[in-house]
């Protein structure tokens, strides 16, 4: 007999407000728990604290112009964000990019899912009371982001994706200081490895925490690690590939569980898959320019276009219709973390506060995707 | 039935089922098709369920105008991966359209939020309200026709 | 240099009785005397210790800490502590006023007021009870009330989750605690500081108990809320815990609390497993300072590798194995010296 039912102690259930100001929301994201001791029994989503209009913005912008604000998106993966949306509108005029820019947009895209998934992992440690590993975390971002800001001058938000290309050709000191990057990640997986997975504590707070079966992520449209934890091998690099994807030789991790640690653990696996693609990138990348010739004002033709790509948290779509003027009729953004967050309750119902808090981070959303 | 059938012989089976209600864009990038309103659930439960296109990979909608809202969903699979547009028109001055929760929980959020900008009602919708905007928020931004505070 | 402070402390003595103070007056003085050694033994201690855990903790994650206010950033806590006196004093509308204050208040006193009993060096104990780990054990106990009281004053719900996992959590683990203290006791035959110091000339406590070394190690780390069991302040599922409400001095008063106690649970457990204050060589308070500082520096490590555990865990490895063990270990250390008198009787 649970304490609600008991006659003789009558217990009420709480409504506690879960943010919009709280250390582990990652932002301004407000959940409405109602909790019956610690137990959550309903949870309801407040998002929109950080909408800006993107969508509408985007209409008052040409083509060009946009470039930068897919960065203020999920501002932990810019290159990414940027990727899918020039890509989108490459397609919309068929474009093609040379194959150094290609090239280099894949070792972009792959430094910036590491970089992402280091910001979950950090983060999803500290939430979990783990005040050091996310040093260790941010300290190997710090290099990734050394690396960006050698290219393209930002750390966060970058602007190096072009229409046909990329901003700039890397600086001869780039190669090495990757390399360099490249060489000294196998010793953090392994701190990684000493300190937070394999800490009984940890594993104790996250095993069988937060369980999303596959048929019910699949249901809520949740895609990227967070669907491959529960064992769907759904990944658009291998599924549909973008870019120049086809030509790498990479695993796609999966797990079977679904639950907290599996979304944890599948993140440091995807990381060592994505050193392997910048591996091969390196190794084949050619020479040549690294911008196609396109029009100064960009014009693409009427029509319209959905192009997705695996982003860090999942398949980030962008949907471009184009009336044939230098400014975009209508686009659509697709983010991950958004739909995400919509399943967010579907996850938490039933756990305590303390698996809220695990289950939260574990999805890893960022509030600027969510809210656009 | 057949998981896997290619993506035009979906489509020819679909043009068969409704000849009258669903058209083929001609012209698009990518393969897409134009329904109407009522048998706009009817495809959509098809396309699921018989087709194995049953991954809702996006839902939003575009403001046409006078012509009013077209209803734009994406739906999916990746093995083979196949991808299909469905398009439904909505007149401008009661746009209702037809709710995927039932099928997709996942359309939930993504509905809320074309109502949110566009004001366009799904109908079956267990809780329509505004999801990015306040609650008290006059007028729905995307449509073509709002005017932006600073422009007004 | 070896009795340094216990020969100031009979020169103030003979000066209090030389001015004609009547031997109470003098024993009064006194008491007041070794209250304002300790206040500065403990507050000095704890400053120093704030700048220490942030160095800590810096270089366990290769960053460099607090290193702009004096040399090597020494004097940053103090100026911490400077801004939070000049910080506005907020009492929320809906608190209750008088718990509220009183909490901030009440949360310092047990804390301190456990250092009547601790061996600071040989014969530099404050009150030399003849109860002495019993009236630690009683003390510390009540801090317990404080945490509630703080927790239910600031009527935030936040606040009160934390205070509730707090009386919860401390009210649990001094089981363990005692039973593990108890140990020490039965060996030394007696609840006097003096006499548990004593028996301990010979060979250190943690060498015959070590279960019992280990079980309060681990229920003084829960009793202190510090990592990996913080769970009342928990910051980032209940903001601050019990102090969310609390800002300014009254926010600092907890924050010092922690860290005296910290001491307190150090020098006891440098007192009953570590020899107390007795060393080779260097004086006897020095060697005591250099024990609890070790017990310190192990606490800090906890809490910079750990992350926090989940309170159902938390409960379930208090109830099902730290009491059971603690149990157990008694039960042993009563057959083991019923097992050494009669080895001594059969020697004879």
């Amino acid at each position: 007999m649970s304490l609600a039912e008991d006659k003789f102690l009558r217990t009420e259930e709480l409504t506690l407000n879960l943010g919009p100001q709280h250390p582990s929301t990652h932002g301004v994201y407000r959940a409405i728990l109602t909790l019956d001791g610690e137990y959550v029994k309903g949870m309801e989503n407040v998002i929109g604290y950080l909408h800006r209009g993107m969508e509408k913005l985007a209409e008052a912008r040409t083509y060009t112009q946009f470039i930068p604000y897919p960065d203020r998106l999920d501002y932990a993966s810019g290159m990414l964000n940027e990727l899918g949306y020039v890509q989108a509108v490459e397609k919309l005029m068929g474009v093609e990019v040379p194959e150094r820019a290609e090239y280099i947009r894949i070792i972009m895209a792959e430094l910036q899912r590491m970089a992402s998934h280091m910001v979950m992992l950090g983060s999803y440690a500290l939430d979990l009371g783990g005040y050091t590993p996310w040093m260790y975390f941010f300290r190997d971002r710090e290099k990734i982001l050394d690396l960006f800001e050698m290219v393209s001058g930002g750390r966060m938000t970058l602007n190096y994706m072009r229409i046909g290309g990329v901003a700039d050709d890397l600086p001869p000191e780039f190669l090495p200081r990757l390399k360099q990057f490249m060489a000294e990640m196998p010793a953090s997986f392994e701190e990684y490895d000493n300190i937070v997975t394999g800490n009984e504590i940890f594993i104790a707070r996250t095993k069988g925490v937060g369980v999303f079966k596959a048929d019910q992520a699949l249901a809520y449209g949740v895609t990227g690690p967070n669907l491959r934890a529960a064992g769907v091998d759904y990944d658009l690099r291998k599924a549909a590939p973008y870019g120049i994807y086809d030509r790498f030789e990479f695993d796609i991790p999966v797990f079977e569980n679904g639950d907290c640690f599996d979304r944890f653990v599948i993140r440091i696996e995807e990381m060592k898959q994505s050193l392997r693609i910048i591996e091969q990138a390196i190794a084949a990348l050619p020479d040549g320019p690294v911008k196609a010739k396109v029009p100064r004002v960009i014009k693409p033709p009427q029509g319209e276009v959905y192009h997705q790509i695996e982003g860090s948290k999942g398949c980030l779509g962008y949907y471009v219709v184009s009336d044939g003027s230098n400014k975009p009729y209508r686009l659509h953004i697709h983010g991950p973390s958004f739909i995400n967050v919509g399943a967010l309750p579907e996850m938490c119902m039933d756990l305590v506060l303390q698996d809220v808090i695990a289950t939260i981070a574990s999805i890893d959303f960022i509030l600027g995707e969510v809210d656009r | 039935m057949d998981k896997q059938i290619p993506l035009d012989e979906v489509i020819a089976g679909l043009q068969d089922k409704y000849p009258e209600q669903l058209a083929v864009v001609e012209g698009s990038l990518q393969p897409a098709v134009r329904v109407k309103t009522e048998v706009f659930l009817k495809v959509m439960q098809d396309l699921k369920n018989e087709y194995g296109l049953d991954f809702l990979a996006d839902l939003t909608a575009v403001d046409l105008g006078d012509e009013g809202f077209r209803g734009i969903t994406h739906v999916m699979s990746w093995r083979p991966y196949r991808m299909l547009r469905v398009e439904v028109d909505t007149p401008r001055n009661q746009p209702r359209i037809p709710s995927l929760v039932d099928l997709w929980p996942a359309a939930d959020v993504q509905e809320r939020e074309a109502y949110d900008m566009f004001g366009i009602v799904y109908d079956g919708h267990p809780k329509l309200t505004r999801i990015l905007l306040s609650d008290n928020f006059e007028g729905y931004p995307l449509r073509k026709d709002f005017q932006v505070a600073s422009k007004r | 240099m070896e009795n340094l402070f216990v020969n100031i402390s009979g020169a103030l003595r003979g000066w209090f009785a030389g001015i004609g103070l009547p031997p109470m007056a003098v024993e009064a003085v006194m008491a007041l005397v070794y209250l304002v050694a300790i206040l500065a033994f403990v507050l000095l201690n704890v400053v120093y210790l704030v700048y220490l855990e942030r160095k800590i903790s810096a270089y366990m994650q290769q960053r460099l800490g607090p290193n702009r206010v004096g040399p090597r950033g020494l004097f940053q806590t103090l100026l911490d502590v400077l801004k939070l006196f000049g910080k506005e004093d907020i009492i929320p509308n809906a608190a209750d006023r008088w718990v509220f204050r009183l909490a901030a208040i009440l949360v310092m006193v047990p804390a301190i007021m456990a250092f009547a009993v601790v061996p600071f060096g040989q014969g530099m104990i404050a009150v030399d009870l003849n109860i002495g780990i019993f009236y630690f054990v009683a003390v510390s106990s009540t801090a317990t009330i404080a945490f509630l009281m703080a927790g239910w004053g600031s009527n935030n719900k936040w606040a009160l989750l934390g205070g509730m996992r707090t009386v919860a959590q401390m009210v649990s683990y001094e089981l363990p605690m005692v039973l593990s203290l108890l140990g020490v006791v039965m060996l030394a035959g007696s609840l006097n500081m003096s006499d548990i110091m004593a028996a301990q000339k010979t060979v250190w406590f943690v060498v015959l108990q070590p279960v019992a070394f280990l079980i309060y190690l681990v229920a003084s780390t829960a009793e202190l809320n510090r990592q990996p069991f913080d769970l009342p302040e928990g910051e980032q599922e209940l903001t601050a815990g019990p102090f969310t409400e609390y800002s300014g001095m009254r926010y600092a008063l907890f924050f010092l609390a922690e860290y005296t106690n910290m001491i307190a649970v150090s020098a006891i457990a440098a007192t009953l497993f570590l020899g107390g204050p007795q060393g080779p060589w260097l004086p006897s308070w020095l060697w005591f300072v250099i024990k609890v500082y070790v017990m310190i520096l192990i606490y800090m490590w906890f809490r910079w590798t750990f992350p926090r555990i989940r309170i159902d865990h938390l409960m379930a490895f208090n109830w099902k194995f730290l009491v059971p063990l603690s149990l157990a270990n008694v039960l042993i250390t009563g057959i083991g010296l019923e097992i050494y008198k009669w080895y001594q009787v059969i020697r004879w």
